[in-house]
């Protein structure tokens, strides 16, 4: 428990200083990368919740699919690679009340609702044959509806980005 | 380890995101913002799945990841639409439909 600890504390630092420089640097491809910072101890904070199959899932969707996504907008859309001054709003200092208010209304509630319970210390790995029993159980109409969502999306996203 | 230590990061990360949104004038970097978001939601998932010892959470957060996935590809081919009858991708220059 001490060493998951931790883990914990090491991985949240490196995420929120990574989220930090996300929202604040000047340059797409370094907001890009430090995304891909985030992704990753995000990945590790599943495994640290005992669901390594999401965390798997989030490497190869993640950084593996979305990033390259990201990458190839970023070089599709700008001529030059490197620090650009007017990448934030003029009313950019609003934006720090909003989310100073919204967290301190959400760390009101969390600890009025959970104060200091603990998880589980015996909890076992969920396992890949207990997720695809939900997927293909209960929760398959769900994944018929996300099939035809993806599908909807490759195709829209052709018709949006072709030439003619 | 805590309940609230994961939600706690959660929380962080999504108001993060929210100033991001806010404060973010190129397109791909307002994405981005929402991916912070979207991956605040999933610790939180995760997290409500261990303490209540079920599996509903991994295939919610499972379903998040994939509709992501999507939002960026749409997402992205729209900034490129923009920036092809632009040459610009700045929200603030599409004002096209104020009244």
């Amino acid at each position: 428990m001490i060493a998951q600890n931790i883990g914990f504390w090491i991985i949240a630092i490196v995420m929120i200083v990574a989220a930090l420089r996300v929202v604040t640097t000047n340059n797409v491809v370094h907001a890009a990368l430090w995304l891909v910072v985030v992704l990753a101890g995000a990945a590790a904070q599943y495994i640290l919740l005992a669901a390594e199959f999401v965390a798997v899932t989030q490497v190869l969707v993640y950084i593996g699919a979305v990033m390259v996504l990201f990458l190839f907008g970023t070089m599709l859309t700008r001529a030059r690679i490197g620090t650009e001054s007017d990448l934030n709003n003029s009313y950019k200092k609003l934006g720090i009340p909003v989310g100073l208010v919204m967290f301190a209304a959400m760390s009101v509630a969390l600890v009025s609702s959970f104060g200091d319970e603990k998880l589980p210390q015996t909890a076992s790995v969920v396992s890949t044959q207990e997720i695809s029993d939900q997927i293909f159980g209960p929760y398959l109409l769900p994944f018929w509806a996300l099939s035809f969502v993806l599908l909807a999306a490759v195709v829209g996203a052709i018709v949006l980005a072709r030439k003619d | 380890m805590f309940v609230n230590q994961f939600l706690f990061l959660a929380a962080v990360l999504f108001c993060i995101g929210v100033y991001g949104v806010v404060a973010r004038k190129n397109a791909v970097l307002m994405l981005m913002s929402i991916e912070l978001i979207l991956n605040s939601v999933n610790i939180n998932l995760l997290t409500f799945a261990l303490r209540n010892g079920s599996t509903d959470g991994h295939v919610f957060a499972l379903y998040i990841i994939a509709v992501a996935a999507a939002e960026v590809g749409v997402g992205l081919g729209l900034v490129l639409l923009v920036y092809r009858n632009k040459k610009t991708i700045s929200v603030d220059d599409l004002s096209e439909m104020r009244g």
